[in-house]
């Protein structure tokens, strides 16, 4: 079963709907233990860093995603769910982030923001999750992004330019997210989705 | 550069007229969707453009129905006017929420549901015509173009942007209709003051109004009835769009 963190952030039928389509059984749910014990956990997020982080705080979605990637169970950050893995955001500085990360989350350097349409990401070629996927548009909608990698190692992140270069997509062990939107992606997002499904019971 | 597909949709049908009035059915939306969805739309839009309060339950059963076929962006607009509205709309599938009369009336709509649900949801559609009397040549009008709200629609784009929309939908109500082409002029003028994606809207009848649209500044633009009737393709715009040098998405729906 796939969880998808309920916490009053965002639009969770379109990521319901896309995972469905991966032949999972999907459901939406702000129970801790079961989102802890689910085979893969999805943490939406759109709207403000600091509405995300109280909503996060409030279902203990932060303790959540710390647990997973130590039990290494698959979990996928989406949109400010990316946002909220790094330590802060210049969006609201005295909202600490998750901070599986260091460093911070800025302001896309642009003329126009949001960040909003289809862009390409340049896929890191030792990320799985875009195993035959290469050089295709996903969906953005974003004002911030995390502009510096701000971890080594296992971390490994896809890139996209919006007046800079940003940080598209990442994994990172079993804890992978996204700052584009797979479920609005059309056929490539759920090829990414499904891609990442992969990752359970491995 | 987005290409947005955009369903007029009245009591569950599609429907597209002239200027808005003379409408005519244009076909079921959930199927019309699924096929620019499949021809590689970048985004659908379904303006309810008489959302009465039982018509509301159809549409929040028709965006339930989109939202299970269509993986691309939803936005759903018409008779939106309280947070309860957007909730709900949010809720069935939708992913941006476009707004016009209702913010006109109380603008404090805008600061309001950006807070709750963030700026990237919310979409301003702004139904302007010429009108020389206002300082920037273009005035704000309701109910379909056939009212005038006394407003400036430059300064009231401003304002919009400041109290929190994430975008705009710029609607010709002088070309609505008419496949003349987007008002290439107001596009420009008001692209300056515009520092979210701005949509194009209102106009579109050949391939060549879809780039000179985005040389005139647009972001995005959108088109019902040349979709509709079948006068143009969506694969045919972005091949177009290609040929005169602007990036699109090429990967399509299936």
């Amino acid at each position: 079963m796939i969880a998808i963190l309920d916490y009053g952030s965002g639009n969770l039928r379109s990521a319901e709907q896309a995972l469905v389509q991966t032949g999972y059984q999907v459901e939406v749910t702000s129970d801790y233990q079961r989102c802890l014990e689910a085979s893969a956990l999805v943490v939406p997020g759109v709207g403000a860093f600091e509405h995300c982080m109280a909503g996060l705080r409030r279902v203990r979605g932060d303790e959540l995603i710390r647990q997973r990637l130590e039990l290494e169970r698959p979990t996928l950050g989406i949109c400010v769910g990316l946002q909220v893995l790094f330590a802060r955001s210049s969006e609201s500085p005295e909202t600490s982030g998750v901070g599986i990360f260091d460093g911070g989350v800025e302001r896309l350097p642009a003329k126009v923001v949001p960040h909003m349409g289809w862009n390409i990401v340049d896929n890191n070629p030792k990320s799985e999750l875009f195993t035959g996927i290469e050089g295709e548009r996903f969906y953005f909608v974003h004002s911030y992004a995390a502009l510096h990698s701000g971890a080594e190692g296992n971390f490994l992140p896809s890139w996209s330019e919006y007046g800079a270069k940003f940080i598209a997509a990442l994994e990172f062990g079993s804890l992978s997210a996204t700052q584009f939107h797979p479920e609005k992606s059309g056929a490539v997002g759920l090829k990414f989705l499904t891609n990442w499904t992969k990752k359970i019971a491995a | 550069m987005r290409v947005i597909a955009c369903l007029d949709v009245k009591a569950g049908r599609v429907v597209k007229g002239k200027n808005f009035v003379d409408l005519k059915d244009a076909g079921d939306p959930v199927e019309l969707a699924s096929k620019y969805y499949q021809e590689g739309a970048d985004e659908i839009t379904f303006l309810d453009i008489a959302a009465s309060s039982e018509e509301r339950t159809t549409t929040l059963d028709l965006v339930r129905r989109t939202a299970e076929s269509i993986f691309i962006p939803l936005t759903v607009g018409g008779g939106v006017s309280s947070l309860s509205d957007v909730d709900a709309l949010l809720r069935a599938g939708a992913d941006k929420i476009s707004i016009n009369t209702a913010a006109i009336k109380r603008p404090d709509l805008i600061d309001e549901i950006a807070r709750d649900f963030g700026s990237q949801v919310l979409v301003i559609s702004i139904d302007a015509r010429r009108e020389q009397k206002m300082a920037s040549g273009y005035e704000v009008t309701t109910h379909g173009g056939t009212r005038s709200a006394q407003m400036d629609a430059l300064s009231w784009l401003k304002e919009a942007i400041d109290r929190g929309v994430g975008e705009v939908l710029l609607n010709s109500m002088d070309r609505d209709g008419t496949k003349g082409g987007f008002d290439l002029e107001m596009i420009e003028s008001l692209r300056g003051v515009t520092t979210v994606p701005l949509i194009a809207s209102g106009g579109a009848g050949s391939l060549s109004d879809f780039s000179d649209a985005i040389s005139s500044g647009a972001d995005a633009v959108l088109a019902a009835s040349v979709f509709h009737y079948g006068n143009i393709s969506i694969p045919e715009v972005k091949d177009h769009l290609v040929d005169a040098g602007f990036t699109v998405r090429r990967n399509h729906g299936q």
